[in-house]
C-alpha cells in the first residue's frame, strides 16, 4: 500500500507561451479531505485534468494510488465529478449510472445493488427513470456525484461539487465527503466556497499562478492565527506592552468609557489562561476574553492576495 | 468491452434523439415516392410493341430507373454519414461530456472505435432500408434485378463509411462546424473531379475535337479526376458501383449517365479500403493524444 494516495512532483503545463501550472508538488494521504484553493485562473482545473489524464503535462510526474499518471487500472479505483459537467442528457439517471458502471468494469450484479443504493443516497430514487434533460441543475449535480461514487473509489476528485446546490444539497455533499473519509477514501476537493472547505477539509493547498503557495493543516492554521479581544477595566499602555511576550499586533482602544478594548494576535490558544492570570495579577478587571479565529476567507486573502491571480 | 458499451450508447443516442425515427419515416416516404414514380413510368411503357428489341429496351429502362434511385440513395447516405458523426467527438469535447467517459478505466481508442462501430451499424441499417427498398421495389414491380447489385450496394456502403470515418477524424481535432465544412468541401472537390474526369474520358474515347492539343487537355482532365479520387476516394466508389450495376450493353459501350468510360480499377477500391483504415487510425491517434 502506498504511503500517499496522491503524490505530485513538479507538475507543469504550458499552453504555448502561457504557463497554466508552473510546478505543482503536493501529497495527499489516505482518509484525508484535501482542499485545493486558489483564485480564478490559478491552474486548479488544469491540475486536476492532468491528474486524471485528460491533458498531458509538459513536465513533472505524479502517482495516483501508487500508479503513474494515466494508468488505466488505477482509474477503476478513482472517482471524478468534473466542473460544469454535462452528461448524455437523453439517458435516465438509472441508465446513465448503468453505462458509467459498465465503463468502470463493474459486474451487473454489483451494479444492480449499487445503483439503487446511490440513487437513494443522493435523493433521486423517485426520478430514476426520468431523462436527465428534465433535471434541474441541482439534480444533475447529485447524479454526477452518484456517478463519481459508483465504484467505491479510494480517491475522489470533486471539482466545485456544491456549485448549483441549495443548502440541503450542500449539506448532502458535506455528509458524503465525511462518509468517504470514514471509509478510508481520500477526497481532493476544488471549491470556491471557503466556508464549505473550512468545514470539510483536513488540509488545504493555496495555489497561485500555478504553484503551491502554502499547504496548511486547517486546524493548526486556524489556531496559529487566533486573534484575541479583551474587554477590561484598568488597562494601561504599560500593562498592554507586557503582553508582547505572548502575542503581537497589540492594540489598545482607550476611549470607550469605563471599559477598554485590547486586541492582539496569539500563536497558540494555550496563551489565553496565562494572559488572563497576567492581567488579574496587574489589577486589571477582566470582563471578557474572546479568542476569534481568522476565517479561511481572511486567510485566503492574506495568502493569495486580493489581485485575484488574473 | 468498453468498445461495445460505447457502440450501444451510440445506437441508443440515435434512437433517443429521434435520428432513427426521422430516417425511417423519411426513408419510407422516399421509397413510396420512388415506387409510385417507377409504377407510372412502367405503366406508360406497356404500350411498347413486343419482341426482342422491346425486352432490351425495357431492361435498359428498368436499369436506368434503378440507377437513378441508387444515385439518390448514395447522396442521401453520404449526407447521413457526415451528419451523424460530425458532432460526436467535437460536441462532446466542447460540452465536457467526454470527461467522465475518458476518465473511466478505458482506452480512448475504445471510445473512438465504439462510436465508429455504432455509426457503421446505423449506416448499414440505413442503406439496407434505402438501397434494399429500391432493389425490392424494382424487383416486385417488374422482376428486374440489376447485375452485381449486392456488390454495388457494398461499394456505396464503403463510400459512406469513408465519409463517416473522415468526418470522425476531423471531429477529433476540429469544431463541429469546421468538420462539416472540411468534409463537404472535400466531397465537392471529389464530385467535381469526377465530372471533369468523365468529360475527359468521354473525349478521349469518343471524340477528337481539338486535335492533339485537345487530346492532351482531355488526358489532363482525366488526371484531375484521378487526383481528386486519391485525395478523397468517395465519388469514385459510386462510379465503380454504377459500372458494376449497369446493364451489360452499357457496360460494353463503356458509357452511361451514371458512370465514366474510364472505369475505376479494383486497385482504386483497395486504395479506398486502405484510406478508410488509415483515416480511422489517425482519428484514434489524434483523439488519444489531444488535451481534453
Amino acid at each position: 500500500m502506498p504511503e500517499f494516495v496522491l503524490d505530485i512532483q513538479n507538475l507543469r503545463k504550458e499552453f504555448g507561451a502561457n504557463v497554466a501550472v508552473r510546478g505543482l508538488s503536493l501529497q495527499v494521504q489516505r482518509s484525508e479531505v484535501f482542499g485545493f484553493l486558489g483564485p480564478n485562473g490559478a491552474g486548479k482545473t488544469t491540475s486536476i485534468k492532468m491528474l486524471l489524464g485528460l491533458i498531458a503535462p509538459t513536465s513533472g510526474t505524479a502517482s495516483l494510488l501508487g500508479a503513474p499518471l494515466g494508468d488505466r487500472a488505477a482509474r477503476a479505483r478513482i472517482g471524478f465529478l468534473p466542473e460544469h459537467f454535462r452528461f448524455h442528457d437523453w439517458l435516465s439517471a438509472q441508465e446513465f449510472l448503468t453505462v458509467h458502471g459498465q465503463l468502470y468494469g463493474m459486474p451487473p450484479a454489483t451494479l444492480a445493488r449499487r445503483i439503487p443504493e446511490l440513487l437513494d443516497r443522493v435523493g433521486l430514487m423517485p426520478f430514476k427513470n426520468k431523462q436527465l434533460r428534465t433535471y434541474s441543475k441541482g439534480m444533475l449535480q447529485r447524479v454526477g456525484l452518484a456517478q463519481a461514487l459508483l465504484n467505491n473509489p479510494e480517491l475522489v476528485f470533486l471539482d466545485e461539487p456544491t456549485s448549483g446546490l441549495d443548502p440541503v444539497g450542500r449539506r448532502l455533499v458535506r455528509d458524503i465527503i465525511h462518509e468517504l473519509r470514514a471509509q478510508g477514501a481520500a477526497v481532493f476537493l476544488n471549491s470556491h466556497l471557503l466556508s464549505e472547505v473550512e468545514i470539510t477539509c483536513d488540509r488545504v493547498a493555496f495555489i497561485k499562478h500555478g504553484e503551491v503557495v502554502r499547504v496548511s493543516d486547517l486546524k493548526t492554521l486556524a489556531e496559529g492565527e487566533t486573534s484575541v479581544s479583551i474587554r477590561a477595566c484598568g488597562l494601561t499602555p504599560e500593562i498592554a506592552a507586557g503582553l508582547a511576550q505572548w502575542g503581537r499586533d497589540i492594540r489598545l482602544d482607550s476611549d470607550a468609557g469605563r471599559l477598554q478594548t485590547l486586541t492582539l494576535a496569539i500563536s497558540a490558544e494555550e496563551a489565553l489562561p496565562v494572559i488572563n492570570q497576567y492581567l488579574v495579577a496587574h489589577g486589571v478587571q477582566v470582563y471578557a476574553l474572546t479568542p476569534q479565529r481568522l476565517s479561511l476567507e481572511e486567510l485566503f486573502i492574506q495568502i493569495v492576495g486580493t489581485d485575484g491571480g488574473l | 468491452m468498453a468498445t461495445f458499451i460505447i457502440m450501444r450508447l451510440t445506437f441508443r443516442e440515435a434512437v433517443r434523439r429521434k435520428i432513427v425515427l426521422a430516417a425511417l419515416l423519411l426513408g419510407l416516404a422516399f421509397l413510396v415516392f420512388y415506387s409510385l414514380g417507377f409504377y407510372f413510368i412502367i405503366t406508360n411503357m406497356q404500350g411498347m410493341p413486343a419482341g426482342a428489341a422491346s425486352v432490351l429496351a425495357r431492361t435498359e429502362a428498368y436499369n436506368f430507373l434503378f440507377m437513378a434511385g441508387m444515385y439518390a440513395v448514395t447522396f442521401l447516405s453520404i449526407v447521413m454519414a457526415a451528419l451523424i458523426s460530425a458532432d460526436t467527438l467535437a460536441g462532446e469535447i466542447g460540452t465536457g461530456t467526454i470527461q467522465t467517459l475518458v476518465t473511466k478505466p478505458v482506452r480512448r481508442a475504445e471510445i473512438v472505435l465504439g462510436k465508429w462501430l455504432g455509426f457503421g451499424g446505423l449506416l448499414a441499417l440505413y442503406l439496407m432500408l434505402m438501397a434494399g427498398g429500391i432493389t425490392a421495389s424494382v424487383w416486385l414491380q417488374c422482376h428486374y434485378l440489376a447485375d452485381n447489385w449486392l456488390a454495388g450496394i457494398g461499394l456505396i456502403y464503403l463510400e459512406s463509411l469513408i465519409i463517416m470515418t473522415f468526418t470522425l477524424m476531423c471531429s477529433s481535432m476540429l469544431s463541429t462546424l469546421a468538420t462539416g465544412g472540411v468534409v463537404f468541401g472535400l466531397y465537392g472537390l471529389a464530385f467535381i473531379g469526377g465530372w471533369v474526369e468523365q468529360f475527359g474520358s468521354f473525349v478521349t474515347t469518343f471524340g477528337r475535337p481539338g486535335g492533339t492539343q485537345g487530346l492532351e487537355a482531355a488526358h489532363a482532365a482525366v488526371n484531375v479526376g484521378i487526383v481528386s479520387s486519391l485525395i478523397f476516394p468517395v465519388e469514385v466508389m459510386w462510379k465503380r458501383a454504377a459500372y458494376e450495376m449497369t446493364t451489360p450493353l452499357l457496360r460494353s459501350v463503356g458509357f452511361s449517365p451514371f458512370s465514366a468510360p474510364s472505369v475505376p480499377s479494383l486497385l482504386m477500391i483497395v486504395y479506398a479500403a486502405v484510406y478508410l483504415v488509415v483515416t480511422l487510425v489517425v482519428a484514434v491517434r489524434r483523439f488519444s493524444q489531444r488535451d481534453l
